[in-house]
């Protein structure tokens, strides 16, 4: 009973201060808004208008039919001309451009050779993003009234579940409510415990008869509800702005985000009792966060990464809570079928916990 | 050390190093109850070290000591509830005003509501806090800080009361309103443990340990301690304060010279015959014209004599 007066009274405490604190009150909800608008309309991997130029060394009817049927395509820019293969080769050197479509002088005779290839793109292969298009441009069906040209058999047909238009918005988003919560709850209760410190409180408080428990309970508890609103700003304005559905159950949703929540809380409390200044407190979250977007299978497919990253990618609990999400939201998956993910965010809640307590030490020395 | 103990304090060789740095060294501390017990010191000298072993904050490196019959650190958690801390900072929230402060510590203290609501209201109107009850601690001045945090601190009626350095950033006046409030503290039954670098403040405490590099180097009433320095104090008062030091500070009986405005206090060992003629025959010596006399020793003598004794017993060792 007492436990829960002293519980109670540091939530209350807690509440009080962070409506007094603006910057924070504006952070709760400006960091999810500002990220969902900066990666939603900024991460496209569907790409189109490569700044592109050609060089037409054949100059005939069917090259320049060709070259209009690649600027249908909308994937390259054609928006210049250059002389020869050496002005292509200086400007893909330069930068100005990515992609550059050499068409030789043979180039009739070509289409009608099929152990010849027509023409050649030269790529700026160091985006892999851009060579893959390129790659993909290459089997680009030629209809043109020679008649000759057949489409080159497919193997396989793909067939692209849960996100037919391939928006890239669709997988981004789901796996940005993981980013999101993830900055900002554990940079909350990291800041929130090392200020205490610094301004002084903490030494009072260590003077009373609060547990360590208590006291690291009833700093998470509020941000345990901030974080699930959150939650609901981002969904909202995917669904708004991105179009993005939630396919699955809400409520498994919102069951996987608070697992995930109390996660990043622990993960918070136990870095605020390594961190002495609020300074170091956003450093370590800084630090934390990147292989949380990195390593995560946000930006990249995890079965790409290699072993020591995978290895690394499953001890993070974003790497989990995107499975979640991109589950439930995309391809309307039970939580039932997805509980390992849970476990192991539990077991990441543990011992996170395990850890703050031990070394959130009620003396000074 | 029986349960029925009169004494709210009692630490035996009590001893905190922090690597090479000895902070206290082997303190021994009688504090009797309901009595204001003071530790005098310069920066430096252990007294929030021995504060915070005191109240379990730090782990002695050896030494033991029993806080209202209980053993600390070992029984930190039970003396919790007992004791009063007042740190040196102001260590309340800022952002929230007096009043929440004081609800804050009040459920800490799992106050019922009754209890909460009327104990507010006492501390509030004792410590001239009503007007200010709505207001953000971090607007209050240093004074009403001050009462709050002496507010927050006695909330739950504490037996004992540690108070580290706390009137540091307040004025003379709200020092002398604050010891006040300490006095009928102490008159209620509570013992005070202050510490200070203040003599006028040390003069008011019951009993004082004066502390220096971690070193207890006197321990007693004001007025005992007083009355057996060990010294003579002489004060010269001249029209050329600097040229009688300069007279003075050489002699090889002379202890300290200290000055205050345009007099000089000397102090020469008790063992030393005819102190008051050794320092005229020094002045005159020196062709300095200045009045020479015995005076009472005074809290700040005491502080000087104890401390200058340990260095001298160091220079020699």
């Amino acid at each position: 009973m007492k436990a829960l007066i002293r519980l109670l009274a540091i939530i209350r405490k807690e509440l009080r201060q962070l409506r007094r604190d603006r910057l924070t009150f504006g952070m709760i909800v400006g960091i999810p808004i500002i990220q969902i608008l900066l990666f939603g309309y900024a991460i496209n991997t569907d790409v189109r208008n490569l700044v592109a130029a050609v060089a037409d060394q054949s100059d005939t009817h069917l090259s320049r039919q060709f070259i209009a049927e690649l600027g249908q395509t909308q994937v390259l820019d054609l928006g210049r001309a250059a002389a020869g293969p050496e002005e292509l080769e200086r400007w893909l050197r330069d930068g100005s451009i990515s992609v550059g479509v050499l068409i030789p002088p043979d180039f009739d005779r070509r289409v009608l050779d099929p152990g010849r290839p027509a023409a050649h793109l030269l790529v700026d292969g160091a985006d892999p993003t851009i060579l893959g298009v390129a790659n993909q441009l290459a089997f680009m069906p030629l209809a043109f009234d020679t008649g000759k040209a057949s489409r080159p058999a497919r193997t396989l047909e793909v067939r692209p579940y849960y996100n037919p238009e391939r928006r890239t918005a669709i997988n981004i988003v789901p796996g940005l409510i993981g980013i999101i919560l993830t900055l900002t709850m554990s940079l909350f209760t990291a800041v929130a415990i090392v200020r205490e410190r610094e301004r002084g409180n903490l030494e009072l408080l260590i003077n009373t008869p609060v547990s360590t428990l208590e006291l690291m309970l009833g700093k998470i508890a509020p941000y345990v509800v901030i974080g699930l609103i959150q939650l609901a700003l981002i969904l909202i304005v995917g669904r708004l702005l991105f179009d993005v559905p939630t396919r699955g159950s809400i409520v498994e949703l919102y069951m996987a985000a608070a697992v995930f929540i109390i996660a990043n809380l622990a993960l918070g409390l136990l870095l605020s009792t390594v961190a002495r200044t609020q300074f170091q407190a956003m450093q370590m979250t800084i630090f934390f966060l990147l292989p949380s977007i990195l390593l995560s299978g946000f930006m990249f497919p995890f079965a790409g990464m290699p072993p020591f990253a995978q290895w690394l990618g499953e001890l993070l609990p974003n790497t989990h809570f995107i499975r979640l999400t991109r589950g439930i939201m995309l391809r309307e998956a039970r939580l039932a079928e997805l509980l390992p993910e849970v476990y192991a965010l539990l077991a990441f809640t543990l011992v996170a916990m395990a850890g703050a307590v031990r070394r959130f030490s009620r003396r000074l020395d | 050390m029986t349960a029925a103990d009169d004494r709210a304090i009692s630490a035996r060789g009590l001893t905190k190093s922090f690597g090479e740095l000895v902070a206290v060294s082997h303190l021994d501390l009688d504090v009797p109850r309901s009595r204001i017990y003071g530790f005098l010191g310069p920066n430096g000298s252990g007294k929030s070290t021995t504060i915070r072993m005191l109240c379990g904050l730090l782990t002695p490196s050896s030494g033991r000591a029993r806080v209202l019959g209980l053993d600390v650190p070992v029984d930190a958690a039970a003396l919790k509830p007992r004791i009063g801390y007042m740190t040196q900072r102001f260590s309340l929230y800022e952002d929230l005003t007096s009043e929440e402060n004081l609800e804050f510590i009040a459920d800490i203290y799992a106050f019922d509501r009754q209890r909460r609501k009327r104990r507010i209201a006492e501390v509030l109107e004792r410590y001239d806090l009503t007007d200010q009850r709505r207001q953000f601690a971090g607007t209050l001045s240093g004074g009403q800080k001050q009462r709050l945090a002496l507010a927050c601190a006695v909330l739950h009626r504490p037996e004992l009361l540690l108070l580290d350095e706390p009137t540091s950033a307040v004025d003379p006046k709200t020092r002398r309103d604050f010891w006040g409030k300490l006095f009928e503290l102490a008159e209620a039954g509570t013992t005070i443990l202050v510490s200070t670098h203040y003599m006028d403040e040390a003069e008011r405490c019951h009993r004082l340990a004066i502390l220096d590099r971690g070193v207890k180097v006197a321990d007693g009433a004001p007025s005992e301690l007083k009355a057996s320095t060990g010294m003579t104090v002489v004060e010269v008062s001249g029209d050329d304060p600097y040229a009688a030091q300069r007279a003075l500070s050489g002699h090889a009986e002379v202890v300290s010279v200290t000055q205050l405005g345009v007099r000089l206090r000397i102090l020469i060992p008790d063992s030393v015959p005819r102190a008051l003629e050794l320092v005229r025959a020094a002045l005159s010596g020196a062709g300095v014209r200045a009045e020479a006399e015995i005076v009472p020793a005074s809290l700040e003598d005491v502080f000087v004599a104890v401390t200058q004794n340990g260095r001298r017993r160091e220079a020699r060792a």
